[in-house]
């Protein structure tokens, strides 16, 4: 290399500190850290415990809340439910899932979680439990309808309920409902018999780990929601970060949580509101990479030297320069 | 044929330098030497308490590790019904508060530091990084408790994961995925950035304050004028 045309940079940051140093024994400081956050683990979970509230069971649900397990029923017979109409991944339904302006990321992703939710949380079940000839006759003619039959007497049904006092089946007008009032029926007393539990879960295995269906099922009805309301766990409660009982919860998920609290996204009337899910998504990924990549965003990155909190850190060293420089 | 004698004073080409280990091994001690991956003294600036929260999270992070591992082994039968498997269990989430304080701290320190300048940005993105998939795996803690906040959370958050088609392959709903996602996929990963961000702060080295740059040099580049 020829030196007239060569000049040499120096960059710093490869942690060769030419000043001042001092000991520093990062072994013994890892090995304090470890005991104090150990003894304050163990101390914090002898003071507090945790909480630990019990899953819900179908049978809960239908003994509490008979009404609306029977809704809910008869809701995804008709194929009305939340499930039923949810779109993507669980089923095909035009114009469902949310969208960033022109972009539905969740039907482009397709149907990959196929749910029938009549059959899988309803008929099936049913069937494996059903040991009366009423509801085997219900069933047999529940099969044998074709799917605009069996969808005229469940909605029918469905409506039926929604109008009754309470929304107590019982009170239902008569109608012709076909075999949904049975099956409805026989549903909530298999249900309430904590018969059904295994049939919806595991869908006729021995074997599972996936609990779609059953929390699928569980989320069409509004007892979840109820008792999470309750709890202070629900979207516009800052649910995201809260806790069973008095426990602190995700509390790092404030800002995600923050978006669901303000307009335009808690009112689902208007466009954002409807697509809130999806809008606050994005927006959270382009803060993450805001935050990601903040050593290259000028003003960010600037902060720290405008507002000098860095003084506080670096008190000391700054006093230290100060006395050099008085007594110079 | 006469044999020509190597010259003494030149000296000897390493016979196994072109080996991937012998690079690979050239390379990792020539970038972190024994002084700098364990090193005994540290800028005399490094006096604040701030310092502090790095190891602390990391030594929560220990704490958590352990205390998952007798939960995912036992299973939610034992930490369900049992007073030891509960005790475990809040040992567990008051190890993952404490992390999530400590990291906070940390990261909000660094941030008043600027801790990114002097070539330092990949430690800052490693450090962020590993705080998001921090949270990826705490999320995943609340979806495989096997209660009544796992059946409301993994309920909610489908329909935030769907909306833009995550939910399709990352089923929140599926306690088996989440499982494997919260007790080894994701801890690999924060383990891995996390040791990938500490390596980073040896080898950089703890960012000087504002004004004392010109004390710290380093890599010497040849530019051509």
């Amino acid at each position: 290399m020829s030196s007239a045309t060569a000049s040499r940079r120096i960059r710093s940051g490869d942690g060769q500190w030419r000043g001042p140093t001092r000991p520093y024994d990062i072994a013994k400081e890892f090995v304090i850290a470890l005991v104090v956050v150990s003894l304050l683990s163990i101390g914090l979970a002898a003071l507090f415990s945790s909480p630990d509230e019990k899953a819900i069971t179908l049978r809960e649900w239908a003994t509490n809340a008979p009404n609306d397990f029977s809704a809910t029923v008869a809701a995804e017979l008709a194929g009305t439910s939340g499930t039923a109409t949810y779109g993507a991944p669980y089923v095909d339904v035009a114009d469902a899932g949310q969208k960033i302006g022109p972009v539905n990321l969740q039907k482009w992703a397709g149907v990959r979680i196929p749910v029938d939710s009549a059959k899988q949380f309803v008929v099936d079940p049913l069937t494996a439990v059903s040991g009366d000839g009423e509801t085997k006759d219900a069933l047999a003619a529940w099969t044998a309808a074709p799917t605009d039959q069996q969808q005229g007497w469940a909605s029918a049904y469905a409506d039926a309920i929604a109008a009754a006092p309470d929304g107590d089946p019982a009170q239902a007008e008569a109608g012709d409902y076909g075999p949904v009032p049975v099956l409805t029926a026989s549903m909530l007393s298999a249900a309430q018999r904590g018969g059904l539990d295994g049939p919806v879960a595991l869908g006729g295995l021995f074997y599972q780990t996936d609990y779609t269906t059953s929390v699928l099922f569980l989320a069409d009805g509004t007892y979840l929601e109820d008792k999470a309301v309750e709890q202070h766990l629900g979207g516009g409660q800052w649910g995201m970060m809260n806790e069973t009982g008095s426990y602190p919860g995700q509390a790092w998920l404030w800002l995600y949580s923050f978006w669901y609290q303000i307009k335009p996204f808690n009112d689902e009337e208007n466009t954002y509101g409807a697509n809130a899910d999806a809008l606050i998504w994005a927006i959270m990924m382009l803060l993450t990479l805001g935050f990601v990549f903040i050593p290259f965003i000028p003003g960010v990155r600037d902060l720290p030297r405008w507002i000098p909190v860095h003084r506080l850190v670096w008190k000391r060293y700054y006093a230290q320069q100060e006395g050099t420089r008085v007594r110079r | 044929m006469t044999a020509i004698a190597p010259d003494p004073t030149v000296p000897a080409a390493d016979p196994d330098s072109e080996q991937w280990t012998a690079k690979l091994r050239n390379r990792f001690f020539g970038t972190l030497p024994p002084e700098k991956l364990l090193p005994d003294r540290q800028p005399s600036y490094v006096t604040s308490w701030i310092y502090v929260f790095g190891v602390l999270t990391i030594a929560a992070l220990v704490v958590i590790v352990a205390s998952g591992i007798v939960l995912a082994f036992e299973g939610p039968q034992w930490y369900h019904v049992s007073g030891v498997g509960h005790f475990v269990n809040s040992l567990h989430l008051w190890s993952v508060e404490l992390f999530f304080f400590f990291m906070v701290v940390h990261l909000w320190g660094k941030f008043w530091m600027a801790a990114w300048r002097g070539r330092r940005a990949m430690t800052w993105i490693s450090g962020a990084i590993a705080f998001l998939a921090s949270i990826g795996t705490a999320f995943t803690g609340y979806l495989v408790q096997t209660n009544f906040d796992s059946q409301w959370i993994s309920a909610e958050a489908r329909d935030g994961l769907n909306s833009v088609g995550i939910g399709a392959w990352f089923n929140v709903l599926n306690v088996g995925q989440m499982l494997l996602a919260h007790v080894a996929a994701l801890p690999l990963i924060v383990g891995i950035i996390v040791v990938w961000h500490v390596l980073l702060v040896r080898h950089r080295g703890v960012v000087p304050p504002f004004g004392a740059e010109h004390l710290e040099t380093a890599d010497v580049e040849e530019a051509r004028s």
